[in-house]
């Protein structure tokens, strides 16, 4: 009895996998075919990735989502762990105004968010691009730096800043030296988030979008319209882009793990 | 140290223009005459009054919220078992699993969904297999079905980690108790089990059907270009025709709507949690 329902649980996970995998194995497959085919494999060919990186509209499209999610990242985690270090230190009311408002991103549909966004623009009279790309999106993802650093700051000691400036430190100190070491797990995993949800943003950043900036979902969306394999060509590539950085992710704090095992065992 | 307080003045400034105003103008699009500026305007209800009347709209409004409670059912089906059998995994296995369901998360949902078009399209791979039992000839790109499937896709996951989530955190001597107390498997399931996971449910629920009801590029993408869901007609009067007024009306529609889902939802749960209270 037993050992049926583990049989039964794999064949499902199994499906699972399948389910969830097939298409993006398909599309890789698929970007090196050499018709444009998208349902007969007829041989392997890699003029699909030639010509992606002779569309100059798509390299573009592929820098200005890389720069604008580097851009958004960094600037959204500083704001966001200052902000989060400020609020934890504020009252109540200023604390829960600010939250409640930090989270209609987070909980309204994105289309909301997108347009709300985009009537802002248009309402001010702001021209649509990059900048108002940028400025959108370090909107979005500032609140998920945010949640993910205040409840690093809130299992501190809150006296410890307080102990770091008695024993001489200046408040610039006691925040860099102290605090922000302190709360560096939040702040890192606050900024991956940041740059995943940058990376992948389509609804937003399509209502605020304009004068032929594109980011890379963007791109696809337009060109969706008509069978193109150079979309499996990029996609790929994103593929590809995204399970390096995974790796990178994962990878950078076991050798650094183990550096310190290494070096734990030399002072031993 | 207070001082520290002041850092948070500038995102106070910042989340009141970029996320508190953006807001507010959506309101004020939505109650206001097109082709007014910020200066000189009327308010008028006729957005409201135009969708209400028309029978397309609501056919469309209908559309999406009948496919958003088809793929919250089917996600619920799929995932429940998916996130049990993770949840009953060793520890290790169950970081693996967890990773296998979230690694797809991180590629672009755009990207993900574009690529079921080939899978499904006339002579493609579904359509041979289907050919296997006879079913070759089958439509299955640019249908409902097609749509249904880019939902369950792209939701599912969302789901399975909730539920996972809230089946490791229940109290696993309590399964024990349970069979010390002569159940069986399936009464410790259906009195014990269940009931505790119905949060990680209710909050999977959220997540799947909130997204599901405002999607518009899986139905661009899949469902082709006759159909039609409230966040395609959204992006029309945005994108396409320019009536912000009238799209400004639409979304809060449909914001109103989804909250009023979100509150009922809650209040089940509550219910539920409170009699399960009560019992014990």
């Amino acid at each position: 009895m037993k050992k049926d329902k583990r049989i039964i649980g794999k064949i499902l996970m199994v499906l699972a996998v399948l389910f969830f995998y097939l298409p993006i194995i398909f599309m890789v497959i698929f970007s090196f075919n050499e018709s444009k085919s998208l349902t007969n494999f007829t041989g392997f060919s890699m003029q699909w990735y030639e010509s992606l990186f002779n569309n100059r509209e798509m390299m573009e499209s592929l820098s200005t989502t890389v720069s604008i999610a580097l851009i958004a990242t960094v600037v959204s985690t500083v704001v966001g762990t200052i902000s989060a270090i400020g609020l934890s230190k504020s009252g109540k009311i200023m604390k829960s105004v600010v939250m409640q408002l930090n989270d209609f991103p987070i909980m309204n549909p994105e289309i909301v968010t997108a347009i709300g966004l985009m009537l802002l623009f248009i309402t001010f009279g702001v021209k649509r691009g990059y900048m108002t790309m940028l400025l959108a999106h370090i909107c979005f993802c500032t609140p998920y730096v945010i949640l993910s650093v205040m409840p690093k700051i809130r299992s501190l000691d809150p006296n410890l800043s307080d102990a770091a400036m008695d024993l001489g430190a200046t408040p610039w100190q006691a925040l860099t030296k102290v605090l922000v070491p302190q709360i560096m797990p939040g702040i890192v995993s606050g900024a991956l988030i940041a740059f995943t949800m940058s990376f992948d943003d389509f609804i937003i950043s399509y209502f605020v979008t304009g004068g032929g900036v594109k980011n890379l979902s963007i791109m696809v969306y337009t060109m969706s319209k008509r069978v193109n394999p150079t979309i499996n060509a990029i996609s790929t590539l994103v593929v590809v882009l995204i399970t390096v950085v995974l790796l990178v992710i994962n990878i950078v704090p076991l050798i650094k793990s183990r550096r310190e095992k290494k070096n734990e065992k030399v002072v031993s | 140290m207070k001082k520290f307080s002041q850092l948070a003045w500038p995102y106070l400034i910042w989340v009141i223009l970029m996320i508190l105003l953006p807001m507010l103008l959506i309101l004020f699009y939505a109650f206001t005459n097109s082709g007014n500026g910020i200066i000189n305007f009327s308010f008028t209800l006729e957005h409201f009054i135009k969708f209400f009347t028309d029978q397309d709209f609501l056919l469309v409004l209908w559309r999406s919220l009948e496919i958003a409670i088809k793929t919250t059912i089917i996600c619920v089906l799929l995932g429940y078992p998916i996130g049990y059998f993770i949840a009953r995994s060793s520890d290790k296995m169950r970081n693996f699993w967890v990773l296998v369901i979230t690694l797809p998360m991180w590629i672009n949902m755009l990207v993900r969904t574009y690529a079921w078009i080939g899978i499904l399209s006339d002579g493609g791979i579904a359509q041979s297999f289907l050919g296997l039992f006879g079913l070759g000839d089958t439509e299955l790109l640019y249908t409902e079905g097609s749509v249904l499937l880019g939902m369950v896709y792209n939701f599912l996951p969302f789901m399975i980690l909730q539920i996972n989530t809230a089946l490791c955190k229940m109290d696993k001597s309590l399964l024990e108790a349970s069979h010390d107390l002569g159940a069986n498997r399936f009464q410790t399931f259906w009195r014990v089990t269940f009931p505790l996971s119905l949060s990680g449910v209710v909050s999977g629920i959220t997540l799947v059907f909130l997204p599901a009801v405002s999607s518009f590029f899986i139905p661009k993408l899949l469902g082709g270009g006759s159909y039609f869901l409230i966040g395609n007609v959204i992006e029309n009067q945005f994108i396409t025709v320019g009536e912000w007024n009238f799209g400004s009306a639409i979304s809060m529609i449909m914001a109103v709507i989804m909250m009023v889902c979100m509150y009922a939802i809650r209040k089940i749960d509550e219910r539920n949690a409170g009699r399960g209270k009560e019992k014990a």
